[in-house]
């Protein structure tokens, strides 16, 4: 086992981690500020591959499509925050549960309604087709550098936002304190909207970052939707910190895991059971991760108590 | 989405028609088809197609002694046993068909045919039908599952690949595929390697590829995974051929996977430029009613009815020796061109090697060659009929 | 719970009895099957309506109960079938077909899961709750997936119906009968529970967990306790799921079953007794009916959902007895 191959594995668990973030930061966002749990959080990443998919193939261009799925998403979050989600804020989260996993149904057999049955095509741009070299001789795909590079702009504008900006000093006063902040005089309906329309539009453009390497699919947010569950757990809800620190364990102990149990089982298994057993505890690894968290900070690594 | 909305209506029409003429039941020769699939959920493109292959042959049958009742599986074994009770218990169906997925199949088939109804399959396979657990009214109009896995095995021979590198998901259809590649393969395999089953971020998986001296890849990842994969594998700089069983590079998969799969070999029993003359109207009545290219899948439900339909013209279903004599006959016209049973109720086959091309601006597939000829399948012996 | 209830809970418990039994005897053995269904569905929803119901512990993963018990069922019939030992040591199991023990180890080993799940997950409340529930139930999914043993993806199928001593479990009728005195049993054991003193300190420990533990009774075992039965009620409706069906697999592991089970609570209407009966009933109807109309039916099962939340709380049996009062 060479070193390029594990430095490649560390770069591809950190490709996950970053398109975990966008996930969960959404998530972590709409729970930190309006109490919520949102369920149909990969629906909004689906429509955004979808509208990607869907505008890239129409038009040509790549980039249309990525601006596409972005505003697809961040508009359908807005419009299901206005219809649906507004009226579960001083629901129990039973009924939010309930009611977004409604919604799960009704985009998902819906968009194959729109879509049809079969998987779309995207493609990443031709700018970013192929590989390169990085120091040490690491081949690596371009589009795969390229999202890790804008998830962590993402990530930064990010906290610049809740950081520096107005918005996210509401952002904070919301977590904080919710009457408060209406008090102060703040529209908290418009403030509400537009944090999920924020959330909506990150799992938007992930989906569509994504669906170009992946398959643009019904359903194909259902199991990012449980990762990002895993990471907001380990991270603390609520906490934006938190999402991406989660989300950085979780990427890389997967997809490390996934390389390094079969090699581990391989030292005394033969190759073939070594490969299942390796594969079995690989796919349960961020579980016990999370299990383990849990027994020593059940409030997550950066969750207050209470929350 | 209208010719989704039209077939259900003619199902319905069909049945409507046949309630009303109730009395008119008891005539000869007619057939009540159950048929299972999946049409919602993410599996919906493959039970669609087995559906609409289905339904055009008994259009054009013209025959109104049959009627099918099509039922949505929604992918779930438990929906699909229901369904099955629900179509021979209340419908009072004489034959089912149409599940896609083994472990669907391996739910609802056995008690089917212990009910003393026939199954006729479109799409799954599983050994253990093939094998111990085979009986006389369950008949496979696909193929044993290996059997694209094998002809890939053989072929991987003449063309001179060595030493391939095997990924297919870790779960017993993905065992079975390795296991069917390696059964006429006689190279070195450099591994075989099990990915987790919905996967769908190959990188891992590509970058020990790059780190091993593999010469090739065989690969059984069917549905979304494979879609994945294929768009992974044209971004990673890998150059290594790529050869798996027909499922990733199908009709209505491959305008998704694009360019990425252009010159990738693959393993069928069917292709749209077989030339025979079933195969051309086939093609050209199916572009007809649903105004794309045929599938596969669609070849193989288009395949099945024809077979109930000349078993039909022959014997009638209430004479259970004599239809099942019929079916096992096999005298229809198969789009594969040459066709029969095997002593377990398996096809022999030819099996070919495609290739992805582009005509024009739609991806398809076209034949180079011959992998292995009137296959048969590795479980005969294990069946006792 | 008033007499309006109480007469609603008897006419949905004879509706179910005789409707099926009625079109059986008429030749639609079908409903047979359906009534079956509801019957051991509405058992799952009744051990989920225990936690959620009483304790308000809104447990998102209780599909890892069902399929447990279901996976019990099915390993221990395979191997009764194929005649060979399930442990060699410490000492020798075998497999049976025999219903009453099935039941038992399906329960157990429910049970001692909730147990488990629930040490870790019972330190968290609220959202946390959901999440982790949610994440355990999906461990085990994907270790049901990838575990060749006894299928994998592909499922168990239970060539046999398991047998009970005097009747004949092949018989629709005798089967449906089974499961129907089954959930009358765990709906009777849900309501002396309820109306116990362990019943009163649960739901008393849902309103205000800070007063309970200044009574001196500790929240923590209270709400484990509920929820390790809660499990327990869950895996013998899927040891009874994985008879009807003759066939178990991860599918009943997914997160999907567990938010089907959770939708039976809530729509029939949380904490009432008979709440997870009038669910399971109005879903499996929805299904039927729905799918007739559409390929697309979930997305009006969906909507449908919805409305339920956003309108009609209290559910199916809330409403109704709202409307009878207004």
């Amino acid at each position: 086992m060479s070193i390029v191959l594990i430095a490649e594995q560390i770069l591809n668990g950190l490709q996950l981690g970053v398109m975990l973030f966008l996930m969960a930061a959404g998530l972590t966002l709409i729970f930190g500020v309006m109490g919520l749990i949102n369920l149909a959080h990969g629906s909004l990443y689906m429509i955004g591959a979808f509208a990607c998919a869907g505008i890239a193939s129409a038009t040509g261009s790549f980039w249309l499509g990525l601006l596409a799925g972005l505003s697809a998403a961040a508009a359908a979050g807005a419009i299901v925050e206005l219809a649906v989600i507004r009226r579960l804020y001083n629901r129990d989260h039973l009924d939010q549960v309930l009611a977004t996993f409604a919604l799960i149904l009704v985009f998902s057999e819906g968009t194959r309604w729109v879509f049809g049955s079969f998987p779309l095509y995207l493609t990443p741009p031709e700018v970013l087709e192929g590989t390169v070299t990085l120091p040490g001789g690491i081949i690596y795909s371009r589009f795969r550098l390229a999202i890790i590079v804008a998830g962590l702009a993402v990530a930064g504008g990010l906290f610049l936002l809740i950081g520096k900006t107005l918005l996210g000093v509401r952002i904070r006063a919301g977590e904080c304190d919710r009457e408060m902040i209406a008090a102060l005089g703040v529209n908290i309906g418009i403030l509400y909207t537009l944090v999920f329309a924020l959330g909506a539009g990150l799992a938007g453009l992930a989906g569509a970052m994504v669906g170009s390497i992946q398959s643009v699919q019904v359903g194909m947010g259902e199991p990012v939707l449980i990762l990002a569950f895993v990471v907001i757990v380990i991270g603390g809800i609520g906490s934006v910190a938190g999402a991406f620190v989660g989300s950085i364990l979780v990427g890389m102990a997967d997809t490390l895991g996934r390389f390094l149990f079969p090699v581990f089982f391989g030292t005394f298994m033969d190759p073939s059971s070594a490969m299942s057993v390796g594969s079995a505890l690989a796919s349960m690894l961020i579980y016990l991760l999370m299990a383990a968290v849990l027994v020593f900070r059940p409030q997550g690594l950066f969750g207050h108590v209470g929350a | 989405m209208d010719w989704i909305r039209k077939m259900k209506k003619i199902a319905v029409a069909l049945t409507t028609v046949a309630a009303m003429a109730l009395p008119a039941i008891a005539h000869a020769n007619s057939l009540k088809v159950g048929m299972i699939t999946t049409l919602s959920g993410g599996g919906a493109s493959l039970g669609v197609d087995v559906r609409d292959g289905f339904l055009l042959a008994v259009k054009q049958s013209n025959n109104p002694n049959i009627e099918v009742v099509v039922e949505d599986d929604q992918r779930k074994p438990d929906v699909a046993v229901q369904l099955a009770d629900k179509l021979i218990q209340s419908d009072k169906a004489d034959v089912l068909t149409g599940i896609i997925w083994s472990n669907l199949a391996l739910a609802v088939v056995p008690s089917v045919v212990n009910q003393g109804k026939f199954y006729l399959s479109p799409n799954a396979g599983p050994s253990a039908l093939a094998g111990n657990l085979c009986h006389e009214n369950y008949f496979n109009v696909a193929w044993q599952n290996d059997n694209l896995h094998e002809a890939a095995g053989a072929y991987a021979n003449t063309a001179g690949l060595a030493r391939p590198y095997l990924v297919a998901p870790n779960y017993p259809a993905g065992k079975d595929a390795l296991n069917g590649f390696k059964r006429f393969f006689e190279g070195e395999v450099v591994q075989s390697h099990y990915t987790r089953l919905g996967q769908d971020d190959y990188a891992a998986e590509l970058a020990l590829i790059r780190a091993t001296d593999a010469d090739s890849i065989f690969f059984f990842l069917p549905g979304g995974m494979g879609i994945a994969f294929l768009k992974q594998f044209a971004q990673s700089g890998i150059d290594l051929p790529l050869l798996g069983p027909a499922f990733s590079f199908d009709q209505g998969i491959l305008q998704a996977v694009g360019e990425a799969a252009i010159g990738v070999k693959n393993t069928s029993q069917w292709s749209k430029d077989l030339d025979n003359e079933a195969n051309i109207g086939f093609v050209a009545a199916f572009q007809a009613e649903y105004g794309r290219l045929p599938s596969l899948y669609a070849s193989q439900g288009y395949d099945t009815a024809n077979l109930l339909i000349s078993a039909l013209a022959n014997a009638e279903v209430s004479d259970a020796d004599a239809f099942r004599a019929a079916l096992k006959a096999a005298e229809f016209d198969s789009v594969r061109g040459d066709f029969s049973f095997a002593a377990n109720h398996h096809p022999v086959q030819d099996i070919y090697v495609r290739e992805v091309v582009k005509e024009g601006d739609i991806l398809t597939n076209r034949i180079v060659a011959l992998a292995m000829e009137d296959r048969s399948n590795a479980f005969v012996n294990d069946c006792s009929m | 719970m008033s007499a309006r209830e109480r007469g609603l809970n008897i006419g949905l418990a004879s509706l179910l009895l005789v409707v099926p039994l009625a079109a059986a005897y008429f030749g639609e053995p079908y409903y047979l099957t359906l009534a079956t269904r509801i019957a051991i569905l509405s058992i799952a929803a009744v051990g989920l309506n225990f936690a959620l119901g009483l304790g308000g512990l809104v447990s998102f993963g209780h599909a890892a109960y069902f399929g447990l018990g279901g996976y019990a069922a099915g390993i221990l019939a395979n191997h009764a079938l194929n005649g060979q030992a399930i442990l060699a040591w410490p000492m020798e199991i075998g497999g049976t077909t025999f219903m009453p023990a099935i039941w038992l180890v399906a329960v157990l080993v429910a049970a001692l899961t909730a147990f488990l799940i629930g040490m870790l997950s019972l330190r968290t409340t609220g959202v946390y709750f959901i999440m982790i529930t949610l994440a355990f139930a999906q461990m085990l999914y994907y270790f049901a997936v990838s575990w060749p043993a006894y299928g994998g993806e592909d499922g168990l199928p239970v060539y046999v119906r398991n047998s009970f001593p005097g009747l004949n479990t092949f018989d629709p009728v005798q089967f449906f009968l089974i499961s129907f005195a089954a959930l009358m049993v765990s709906l009777a054991i849900f309501s002396v529970l309820r109306n116990s003193n362990f019943g009163l300190a649960l739901r008393a420990s849902r309103q205000n967990a800070g007063r309970l533990e200044s009574l001196g009774i500790e929240v923590f075992r209270l709400r484990l306790t509920a929820f390790v039965v809660s499990g327990a009620i869950t895996g013998l409706a899927g040891a009874l799921y994985a008879d009807l069906n003759r066939f178990v697999s991860p599918q009943m592991l997914s997160w999907h079953m567990s938010g089907e089970i959770m939708v039976f609570v809530i729509l029939g209407g949380v904490g009432r007794l008979f709440g997870p009966v009038a669910g399971a009933a109005l879903y499996i109807f929805l299904e039927q009916s729905l799918g007739e109309v559409s390929d697309y039916w979930q997305v009006f099962l969906g909507l449908l959902l919805l409305c339920v939340v956003l309108f009609a709380r209290g559910g199916l049996i809330g409403t109704v007895l709202d409307r009878r009062n207004g």
